[in-house]
């Protein structure tokens, strides 16, 4: 039985019934989840529905991006920055299809976003209509929740369960196809925002007695490593994450959407995790006698190797979804829930330590990938640019405080190892699905939804060129984000691995590139390129002190390789550092 | 590792359309073949039931009903092993009727004998039913075939479990 409080506060969150076209429904729920801005294409199918967004325009910002696939992009990056749902639109067939790589790259990144597609006439379905596409079909293995309506009075109901779902527990997206009749239609409208699914349990409870185990282990173990991820970011669990490493002094590595959870300065903070991760943390997850796993889902670029990753270690797992445990790594304590929840309960259990014995070895293992890996990366004696030296410098002008957008690659993987974060959510990358062309409308998204704070994209020359259309996006809405494309005319990592792997045969690697500073003046924005290390200092300042978007572009040494590197099938602790 | 086993699975859905779809993608995306698959209304009103049997190692089985659970759609997945449920399928054999009038009859007796039944009988043709385990179905099946099927039916299983299923418990708790 509900109290008369909280009914009156569901009638109040209701809105008044108005006869309204189902297009015009759809921006009104829109509207009531907050939503300022959405990125989209038009098209035949969602014609009526950016009629609406024309007359709302004063509430609603609608952003034309250059491709469908850079409007899911962009909603990601303005969801991973603000933890708020990103919004895409498109039309039905070809607009559909196209959002299909971002809300793939959503759905693994667990970034909640609600994209929304036009579709022919319901009397046309299956028909093999102009631009119909079975879009439910083929975006179901990649989306949280989808649904078609084809009555306009499903609008509401349907768009408020959208929302909820994208946003709730392990956040994700949600596609709503809408057929073009439903969006002409009209209805007695009103709107209620979802408060439950009955079919769907979004938080599982935290159970205080898996809470005492875990405790009980932690305040037991000599060796303990916490090796954090996005979870700690989507449940806002920063701080209490911190106070954990605090108190108990447990050295914390995380993954690569982990970081910027906690402050890279921070001395308990170990290093990053997996494939191109840290030395130190990598070894010792193979020498730990505790590993705490919070809000992470042990993919194979963390572990290598299962069969051999932290077989001596007992396991303790805080998780939101109870289908990560035990689905790779065997856990001994699995405590389920929200990480905010269960970490706040956690934290007064556990008993004040420092482990300095224990940290030291990550500070000799550190020494030892400083001197093999680090020094040349960011203070490099050779005449090329490093990628290193360029992240490095950003560090130093942005004074850790940008947001870094990075693609997918080797830039990647050095944005990730030297950026030094000193804000949560400034950490946007494609991590699970590792999709070339993410960063340049990403970076656009955050920037739109963070404009405030710096917004720096880290691009390579390959996957700038997969959706560098982008850049009429940012000219047209004067988004000031800061591209940086480190070119070393390779697809460098693949590069890497034919290096390492096929005997240096370099099948189709090498990038014939056109004048990127042409294209981005081509634009209209300022842009210059850097060949030389005397002019990386002034070309970066040069880039912050623009009030505009700034394209750089850094001529790279060609065939350097990222280290440290665990091959494919490798365990941790067999780590490359050459 | 364990040895594949087959499982009984049964999950209790919402009646929404896309979710076959949804919960095959589970075991396609994993190269796992379904052995059968059948989907009806359940004891609760509103809600699907389905039944899917699988041959798979527990581990695994395990992590698909993870899986499946996860779904937003899914009330709750079990999974069962043979002894834990008591499991039926049915099958149809189309037969020419002239076979039903031999004089030596023994159609007849094979269907007394399988415990089988007579759905209809016309001039062209007769249809048989039975219902039963599978290993009784293809009893049945191999003794008919000497005499020529015109053509044959298998249903998918369909099991209750031994165990109580709280699922009524579980949409109640909801309401509150």
């Amino acid at each position: 039985m509900k109290d008369t409080q909280t009914l009156e506060k569901e009638q109040s969150t209701a809105t008044k019934t108005v006869r309204i076209s189902g297009s015009e429904a759809i921006i009104r729920c829109l509207i009531a989840e907050g939503v300022d801005i959405l990125y989209g294409y038009p098209g035949g199918a969602i014609m009526p529905v950016y009629d609406e967004l024309y007359k709302f325009r004063d509430q609603i910002h609608h952003v034309l991006t250059r491709h469908e696939q850079g409007a899911t992009h962009a909603a990601q990056g303005y969801a991973r920055i603000s933890g708020k749902v990103g919004v895409a639109m498109a039309t039905s067939g070809p607009g559909a299809t196209n959002l299909i790589t971002g809300i793939a790259d959503a759905q693994i990144d667990s970034t909640p976003m609600v994209c929304i597609t036009g579709q022919v006439a319901s009397h046309l379905l299956g028909s093999d209509a102009f631009q119909e596409t079975d879009i439910i079909g083929i975006s179901t293995p990649v989306t949280k929740w989808n649904h078609q309506i084809t009555k306009a009075s499903q609008i509401p109901e349907v768009i408020a369960k959208a929302f909820y779902i994208a946003k709730s527990g392990r956040p994700g997206p949600v596609l709503i196809d809408i057929t073009k009749d439903a969006q002409f239609e009209q209805f007695d409208f009103s709107y209620e925002k979802c408060k439950g699914v009955r079919s769907y349990n979004p938080v599982p409870k935290t159970d205080i007695d898996d809470v005492k185990a875990a405790a009980l282990l932690i305040n037991a173990a000599k060796k303990p490593l916490i090796v954090w991820g996005q979870g700690v970011i989507l449940s806002e669990a920063e701080e209490e994450l911190k106070a954990v490493i605090e108190k108990t002094g447990i050295p914390a590595a995380w993954t690569i959407l982990g970081a910027s959870a906690v402050p890279t300065a921070h001395p308990l903070n170990v290093g990053m995790v997996g494939m191109h991760g840290n030395y130190a943390p990598n070894v010792l997850t193979n020498e730990c006698d505790l590993l705490i796993a919070i809000g992470m889902r042990f993919d194979d670029r963390v572990t290598g190797n299962l069969a051999t990753y932290a077989k001596q270690a007992k396991v303790i797992h805080f998780e939101i979804d109870p289908a990560e445990i035990d689905k790779n790594v065997k856990t001994d304590v699995a405590v389920l829930g929200d990480a905010k929840e269960s970490l706040s309960q956690l934290l007064p259990l556990l008993k004040a330590n420092s482990h300095e014995e224990w940290h030291q070895k990550f500070k000799d293992l550190y020494a030892i990938e400083y001197e093999k890996v680090i020094k040349d990366d960011l203070y490099p004696t050779k005449e090329g640019l490093t990628m290193g030296e360029v992240l490095k410098e950003i560090n130093i002008q942005t004074k850790g405080n940008a947001a870094i957008v990075s693609d997918v690659g080797q830039h990647q993987m050095i944005a990730c190892r030297y950026a030094e974060f000193t804000t949560t959510k400034s950490n946007i990358t494609s991590g699970g699905l590792g999709t070339m062309g993410f960063a340049l409308p990403a970076a656009i998204g955050a920037k739109m939804s963070a404009p405030k704070r710096d917004v720096v994209a880290i691009i390579g020359d390959g996957g700038y060129q997969m959706t560098i259309q982008e850049l009429g996006t940012i000219f047209q809405q004067r988004v000031p984000v800061k591209i940086v494309v480190l070119n070393n005319e390779f697809l460098g990592m693949v590069r890497q691995w034919q290096q390492l792997f096929f005997e240096k045969r370099y099948a189709s690697t090498e990038m014939t590139n056109p004048d990127f500073v042409a294209i981005a003046k081509g634009y209209y924005i300022d842009a210059q390129k850097v060949t030389k290390r005397e002019d990386l200092k002034a070309a970066v300042a040069e880039m912050m002190a623009c009030e505009g978007p700034y394209f750089l572009e850094v001529c790279v040494e060609k065939e350097d390789n990222v280290f440290p590197m665990i091959p494919t099938g490798a365990s941790v602790s067999d780590i490359r550092l050459e | 590792m364990s040895e594949p086993k087959a499982y009984t699975v049964s999950i209790y859905t919402e009646n929404n359309i896309g979710l076959l779809n949804r919960i095959s993608a589970i075991f396609q995306r994993r190269h796992i073949n379904i052995e059968s698959i059948n989907s009806s209304v359940s004891e609760i009103e509103n809600v699907s039931k389905w039944t899917i049997v699988v041959k798979l190692h527990e581990e695994q089985m395990k992590k698909i009903i993870g899986q499946i659970e996860k779904q937003v759609e899914v009330i709750k997945a079990y999974f069962h092993t043979e002894d834990e449920t008591i499991y039926q399928e049915s099958c149809l054999f189309k037969i020419k009727s002239n076979l039903l009038f031999d004089e030596r009859r023994q159609i007849e007796s094979i269907i007394k004998d399988n415990n089988a039944r007579i759905v209809t009988v016309n001039r062209e043709f007769f249809v048989i039913e039975k219902s039963g385990r599978k290993e009784e179905l293809e009893v049945l099946y191999r003794e008919l075939s000497v005499f020529g099927i015109m053509q044959f039916t298998r249903s998918g299983r369909i099991a209750v479990t031994k165990d109580e299923m709280k699922i009524s418990k579980m949409l109640e708790a909801f309401q509150h």
